[in-house]
């Protein structure tokens, strides 16, 4: 898809103006990646006004009022067997998948790239110990690893998200390592290093920043991820507990009502779909323009 | 400029002719812009006879080599005009499926890179036996039988131990040799499309390669259209000879009169670069033509050779020459051949 | 290749016991006493240290431990607080229903998702690719439990087609010889010719093993699809052309084989990842499998149940990577032929 040559009859690729330009060329061509962004951005949106957005509380039971249909008066979405307005439900449920999302990639991201640029850096017997961790963590599916950590910590939310983000630490210190060690071997680090730069300005200034593009498309993929986790950690009892209006809690609390009200079901698992997809469209298009710097 | 073109034709035309491109052009619509790969491009083949398309890459020889059988890859690629006439039909209005009756068929053609040119999960002579059980009806193990036979056609040692080797245990003169046979393979031989086939092998193979097409195409009696930007090779299995600059043919001869009286100042560089020119005895240096080639996206409608000749003047900037003719079977398009015939 | 293949197994045994380890201690340190969920609210002090000290939860931790490792050696994997019954009989007895659906998902997740890989890339840009990969997209973003639920719901609540759960309609009593309810049922054709256990059989494998093949549909479409593109552009395929072979053989037969490679590996990880996924998918559709059997556990506190089952499950997965692995530099042709 770049400029091209035409040379035995194929096209070859050839170099393109500035990089930052070439990037911004290509966000504006990939819609899938814009339209992930706009998504993204409704969803924090309504995140973060869910107080001035929803109509209701999303804990008030009128019991008078329970599994009433979408569509009906003063209730958009319906409501659950217990009188909650699903639509305030829903909306803070964006609220918490946010918090989820900064939370577990936080927790992954900060102690992962910790991990790994410490490790790419110094290298030697502390190097292989945490690697040989890492991999220890990764032989485990990735499902049972965040059971076995909530179950340590107890069943609740937070206790998911941490449970959530440090399972998702191996990724990014292996990532991380990976570009550090790429890096090791620059001019610029030797420069750097003979006029006197200490290890940890090296790793942290000079480094770490030439490896964020990996890093940048992992995190926007961890948030869906990080949210599908939270629904199927609710699900088995282990995440949010109830009545946390979590979409995943939702969805489990759900089950007896395919047959009768099937709106209790559907919206809470259609909110984290769209959710989903956004992050998921965006750092695809991230990883789609920031590709030929990805090839470790 | 229509009358001229027609006057070369004529005269290519009372030789039987194998194949015949009239005024092709070619487009390349890429993200930045519209490339024009190849410009009213039009020359013919003989029967039986070798022409040799010359040119530096990116000239547009091998996009003319592909449009023949309709190999260019189509989104990006786009061809304009023109109509390219075999055994009476025109090509270029043909469907994708009545192409497919004619590659391999009656048109077959073999390529620059034998390594990645050739499956490599598939041992040779399956390769080879597939093109015959496509056109042929025959068993599978006649169709390996003659697989076989091809190989040894085109001179491998061993070829029934040889059939069953993986491309990548084959040497690049080999491997050269099994795309040969792939395009033996074709039931009715017309034409054969080499595409600059021994640029990626050593210049002790090149020669045998050479010399194994060009047997070939004499006991087979096909026509053989040979892409090149190599003159050496030229001068030894070319009957005609068509250079192109740019996309846009610039001399045209048969080859005796081609490197006997090189005419267009292009043409010229092209020879007086060869290391085996008499000149260079006892010279340290190759003379090489100064500057480089123009970019196809943004070229005007004068000769594109222009920014690079030592004998452009005002109109060539502004119109492309039309043909002159040197002698019968010898044409030149250039606005100043008397200045450069010359200074020769 | 032979030393590659030596080296990973090397590393199975360290994994392994790092697995292992893990496990333990999580759950060792997990809050909640078993010995109370065991005996109830009611249970007296004596009684709760009399039951510790049968179960060894009074010794030390890491004389636990190496007790423990040492059973597990033995294949015992102690025995589960709600059933009494040793936990690697209960696992062994609920595998074959856990490997029957992950099977059966995981072909038709590879022969719809290579189908449709092949046909996005051969279509590239076109309406059918765009809404392929959309598709696929969608089916990666939904939770995997809620696309049963909604399978059940349009399927089996609003029209009558398929059953809600189970493996086979409850009224029927088949005989089984593997547990393997298909071929069970194949088996009871030849000596009854009844068809009906058959036709159960599948009609309640179909909806789960959908709902859990979708995730990997989708990503081995993808993989797939981006693989085909590359091997297309390829100059031996350029040359299949030039001779003329039809292009319908020249994508599934040239094309296709060179791109294998990597879809296979992501069939193999899928296939691992769809058994730790089974906890979710079993649970809806009341399949009677390990995952199920988990969830069950984990809701129960039944700790050595939940730690057995997640020390197999672990280990199925470890030694699927380690196949896919060996594979991977089997069937690589470049390094096979040397």
């Amino acid at each position: 898809m770049n400029e091209s040559l035409i040379q035995n009859g194929n096209i070859i690729e050839v170099k393109d103006p500035t990089p930052f330009q070439e990037s911004l060329h290509n966000l504006k061509q990939n819609r899938a990646a814009v339209a992930g962004l706009v998504i993204i951005a409704l969803f924090l949106l309504v995140g973060i006004f869910a107080p001035l957005l929803s109509p209701r509380s999303p804990y008030a039971q009128i019991i008078a009022d329970r599994t009433l249909p979408p569509f009906s008066p003063g209730y958009l979405l319906g409501t659950d067997d217990l009188g909650r307005d699903m639509l305030s439900r829903l909306m803070y449920g964006a609220r918490i998948s946010m918090v989820i999302g900064v939370v577990s990639v936080g927790i992954a991201m900060g102690f992962g790239m910790l991990i790994g640029v410490t490790s790419g850096y110094i290298g030697g017997l502390y190097d292989k110990i945490v690697m040989r961790l890492i991999d220890i963590m990764l032989a485990f599916p990735y499902i049972l690893l965040t059971i076995v950590i909530v179950a340590v910590l107890g069943p609740s939310l937070f206790n998911a998200m941490v449970a959530i983000g440090i399972s998702q630490i191996p990724r990014y210190a292996r990532l991380v390592r990976a570009s550090v060690l790429a890096e090791k071997e620059n001019d610029y680090v030797t420069a750097e290093r003979s006029l006197g730069a200490s290890p940890l300005s090296l790793m942290f200034v000079s480094i770490l920043p030439n490896c964020l593009a990996p890093v940048s498309v992992q995190a926007t993929l961890g948030v869906g991820e990080a949210i599908l986790s939270s629904a199927a950690l609710s699900f088995l009892g282990l995440g949010a507990q109830p009545p946390t209006p979590e979409w995943g809690l939702m969805i489990a609390s759900s089950r007896e009502f395919i047959t009768n009200a099937w709106w209790i079901v559907t919206f809470p698992g259609l909110a984290t779909l769209f959710a989903v997809l956004g992050f998921n469209l965006f750092g695809d298009g991230l990883r789609d323009i920031l590709d030929p710097k990805l090839r470790d | 400029m229509q009358t001229t073109e027609k006057q070369t034709t004529d005269k290519q035309n009372s030789a039987e002719t194998m194949i015949e491109i009239k005024g092709l052009s070619v487009n390349f619509n890429t993200q930045r812009g519209v490339v024009k790969a190849v410009r009213n491009l039009s020359f013919s083949i003989p029967n039986g006879k070798t022409l040799a398309l010359v040119g530096e890459s990116g000239c547009g020889k091998s996009v003319t080599a592909h449009s023949i059988n309709q190999l260019l890859p189509m989104p990006p690629g786009e061809i304009v005009s023109g109509e390219i006439w075999f055994r009476g039909e025109d090509l270029l209005k043909k469907s994708e499926k009545e192409m497919q009756k004619i590659r391999g068929v009656k048109i077959s053609m073999i390529f620059q890179e034998p390594m990645t040119s050739l499956n490599p999960v598939f041992s040779v002579g399956r390769q080879i036996a597939d093109v015959f059980l496509t056109h042929h009806a025959l068993s599978k193990a006649e169709a390996w039988e003659r697989a076989v036979e091809l190989l040894n056609l085109v001179k491998i040692p061993s070829p029934a131990k040889r059939a069953e080797s993986y491309p990548h245990q084959l040497s690049g003169g080999m491997r050269q040799r099994a795309m040969i046979a792939m395009a033996l393979a074709s039931p009715d031989p017309g034409l054969m499309i080499a595409d600059e086939p021994t640029t990626a092998l050593d210049v002790t193979i090149q020669a045998q390669i050479l010399d194994l097409m060009v047997s070939l195409q004499q006991r087979i009696g096909m026509s053989l259209l040979l892409i090149t930007h190599d003159m050496g090779v030229v001068a030894e299995t070319a009957d005609h000879v068509v250079v192109m600059y740019a996309g846009r043919k610039v001399e045209e001869g048969d080859v005796f009169s081609l490197f006997r009286e090189p005419s267009h100042p292009y043409t010229l560089g092209l020879m007086n670069s060869l290391p085996s020119n008499e000149k260079y005895r006892g010279a340290s240096r190759l003379e090489a033509i100064p500057g480089t080639v123009p970019d196809l996206l943004s070229i005007g409608e004068g000769c594109p050779f222009m920014n690079r000749c030592r004998y452009a003047t005002e109109i060539c900037g502004k119109e492309f020459p039309d043909e002159t003719r040197l002698s019968e079977n010898h044409s030149a398009w250039c606005h100043n051949l008397s200045a450069v015939k010359e200074s020769k | 290749m032979g030393k590659y293949i030596l080296k990973r197994l090397g590393l199975l045994i360290p994994t392994l016991l790092g697995v292992i380890t893990l496990v333990f201690f999580m759950i060792a340190l997990s809050p909640g006493d078993p010995a109370r969920v065991m005996l109830g609210e009611r249970a007296s002090a004596e009684q709760l240290a009399r039951l510790r000290a049968d179960m060894g939860l009074d010794r030390p931790l890491h004389q636990q431990y190496f007790s423990y490792l040492g059973r597990i050696a033995h294949f015992d994997l102690g025995k589960s607080i709600t059933t009494g019954r040793p936990v690697v009989k209960e696992i062994m007895e609920l595998f074959p229903a856990t490997m029957e659906l992950a099977f059966f998902a995981m072909l038709i997740a590879s022969v719809a998702g290579i189908i449709i890989g092949v046909i996005s890339a051969t279509r590239r840009n076109t309406m059918v690719d765009y809404v392929s990969m959309v598709g696929a997209l969608f089916g990666v973003s939904m939770p995997v439990f809620w696309l049963g639920l909604v399978l059940i719901m349009i399927f089996s609540v609003f029209f009558d087609f398929f059953p809600t759960g189970g493996r086979m309609n409850i009224r029927y009593y088949m005989e089984t010889i593997t547990n393997f309810y298909l071929i069970d049922s194949l088996i009871a054709v030849f000596k009854t010719g009844d068809w009906h256990y058959l036709g159960s059989a599948l009609k309640h494998l179909i909806l789960p093993a959908v709902a859990l093949g979708t995730i990997p549909l989708a990503i081995i479409a993808r993989t797939t699809r981006s693989s085909m593109l590359e091997v297309l552009k390829q100059d031996y395929v350029k040359t299949a052309r030039a001779a003329g072979i039809p292009e319908r053989k020249v994508v599934y037969r040239y094309a296709l084989k060179n791109a294998l490679l990597p879809i296979i590996t992501v069939i193999g990880i899928q296939f691992g990842l769809l058994l730790s996924g089974a906890i979710l998918t079993e649970t809806i559709f009341a399949w009677p499998g390990i995952g199920k059997w988990i969830y069950h556990s984990i809701s129960a506190r039944d700790y050595p149940a939940v730690q057995g089952g997640i020390i197999v499950i672990s280990t199925v997965f470890v030694l699927i990577n380690l196949l896919v692995d060996i594979l991977y530099s089997v069937v690589n042709p470049k390094v096979r032929l040397k």
